[in-house]
């Protein structure tokens, strides 16, 4: 008999220790990020919304290797290559689904000529669903984004416009087959 | 008429108009509250502080479709939600709040609102039988046992407060307390009516009747727009009721703690009743947030084995003893 009530009295007690302790949280620093009126802190490296780059003399980076839309694992990068009568490769246009796109970031991985990157940019939300399809000149900036000395044509062997064959940065001048004796 | 005594209009007027007010500003103040004890911040957005939240929600509930489940029986089903705001809001009439504040003095003003507070469950019965839906069903079931085991005690932890007072009238129960609070010679009925109170009002943690867990929203599952705001006010009122009447009963009601009367009787005295009011307000949100819903049985149980025996044992005591101071 004793017994019991002496259970009970401690569910009672515990009861009050509760109440107690719920009561003292009325003091706490409230634990919730008011988001739109308080910002987030993203870092450099979030993946987030796409942005096509350019090169540090202003051209288009992207040369339409299409390696961004074979990597993608949902398959929302769409693009066409075209060529300018200097012989730069770029697309001619180049769509993003990101109603389907899932940030990722294989397309950044793959790319070749850090054209494609991502941003900590993560407010994307459209009333229409077809507004989430966006073009090049929805995505392409003006600046160079993460890389800003990489110049993929400066580079690369590849003669366009203005740059024969052995005149990119560290590239040897081509070989004259005829004169390569032993 | 414009003047304050009990049933002018003034008074008539200002009490509907606050009690209503205060109950739809209760749903704010109950969420922000709770937003605090869980540590989050609560509704924020709506107006200064979010105060204006429960503008928004009526203006939600009142443009909703106003629907009528086809299994339904109707008429009951649309009588059903208007019973609990009305006996609510008849409950308050017996209300004293100040000296001459008040809409009516009853000589049974007690009996009155146990009475209301009785035919209040016909809201939850009535409801979940009209719906037609098992989960309706249960909670109105529940709502009816819960009813009938809880105001068996909560009719007798009162009565020690009657006999000590020698009074069925709130007002004379508040003015035979001016030299003390009967929460001292009365503390364990005070507990079991603290008890009932929430029990009564189905607020945590006995909301058996709405166990969402359990039964979605018990006797309001099919309730949607206005209908379901009606029992939503209702239950805010009788909370507001509950918490109007724990002061009258057991802390002295209009009558200031320590002698800290200033000023006018009537000011003074709304002042007072409305902090002790408040106190309770928060104490049921703080209960709310705290404590967890008990078993059925186990609200049973604890309803019939300890509660009801300590009430009795309350009221044999409490009458021995006038017995013995009165002869």
């Amino acid at each position: 008999m004793l017994k019991i009530f002496l259970h009970q009295l401690n569910i009672i007690w515990s009861q009050i220790v509760s109440l107690w302790l719920v009561f003292l949280h009325l003091f706490h620093k409230s634990d919730t990020v008011e988001y739109p009126d308080v910002k987030p802190h993203m870092f450099p490296r979030w993946r987030g919304r796409i942005i096509l780059t350019r090169d540090p003399d202003g051209e288009e980076r992207c040369v339409a290797c299409n390696l961004c839309a074979v990597a993608c694992p949902v398959d929302c990068i769409a693009l066409q290559k075209t060529e300018d009568e200097d012989g730069r490769w770029y697309p001619e246009f180049f769509r993003i689904n990101f109603s389907r796109c899932i940030m990722c970031g294989f397309c950044e991985e793959a790319c070749p000529t850090h054209a494609i990157q991502l941003t900590p940019d993560f407010e994307m939300a459209e009333y229409v669903r077809q507004d989430m399809v966006w073009e090049k000149e929805h995505m392409l900036i003006d600046g160079t984004g993460k890389y800003h000395d990489y110049n993929f044509y400066k580079v690369a062997g590849k003669a366009i416009g203005g740059k024969g064959k052995g005149e990119a940065l560290d590239e040897l001048p081509p070989t004259d087959r005829r004169s390569l004796m032993p | 008429m414009f003047s304050f005594q009990v049933g002018s209009l003034l008074n008539i007027v200002l009490i509907l108009g606050v009690v209503l007010t205060l109950a739809a500003l209760l749903i704010w103040m109950e969420r922000r509250l709770l937003g605090f004890f869980n540590d989050r911040v609560g509704p924020n957005r709506v107006g200064p502080f979010g105060i204006l939240q429960s503008v928004a929600d009526v203006v939600k509930l009142i443009t909703k479709e106003d629907w009528v489940p086809p299994f339904a029986d109707k008429l009951t089903f649309i009588v059903a939600p208007m019973i609990i705001p009305i006996v609510m809001l008849l409950s308050f009439a017996m209300i004293p709040f100040a000296p001459g504040v008040g809409i009516i003095d009853m000589n049974i003003g007690l009996l009155f609102v146990m009475a209301m507070a009785g035919l209040a469950s016909y809201s939850a019965m009535l409801g979940g039988i009209a719906s037609n839906n098992k989960f309706a069903l249960l909670g109105g079931l529940r709502a009816a046992g819960q009813m009938i085991s809880y105001e068996v005690f909560m009719g007798v932890s009162i009565l020690g407060v009657v006999i000590l007072s020698d009074s069925f009238s709130l007002r004379g129960i508040v003015e035979a307390q001016q030299d003390g609070w009967y929460v001292i010679p009365q503390f364990i009925g005070f507990i079991v009516f603290m008890v009932a109170a929430l029990a009564e009002s189905h607020r945590w943690p006995f909301d058996l009747p709405e166990g969402e867990a359990e039964i979605i929203s018990g006797f309001n599952t099919e309730y949607s727009g206005m209908k379901f705001g009606l029992f939503f006010v209702g239950e805010y009122i009788g909370m507001l009721l509950m918490a109007c009447l724990i002061p009258v009963l057991f802390f002295g009601g209009w009558h200031a703690p320590f002698g800290l009367e200033f000023g006018n009787e009537i000011i003074s005295g709304v002042f007072w009743m409305g902090a002790k009011t408040m106190l309770f307000v928060c104490f049921f949100i703080l209960v709310r947030a705290a404590l967890a819903r008990p078993r059925y049985d186990q609200l049973m149980s604890y309803g019939w084995l300890v509660m009801l025996p300590l009430s009795l044992l309350n009221l044999l005591i409490t009458g021995a003893i006038v017995l013995i101071q009165g002869s």
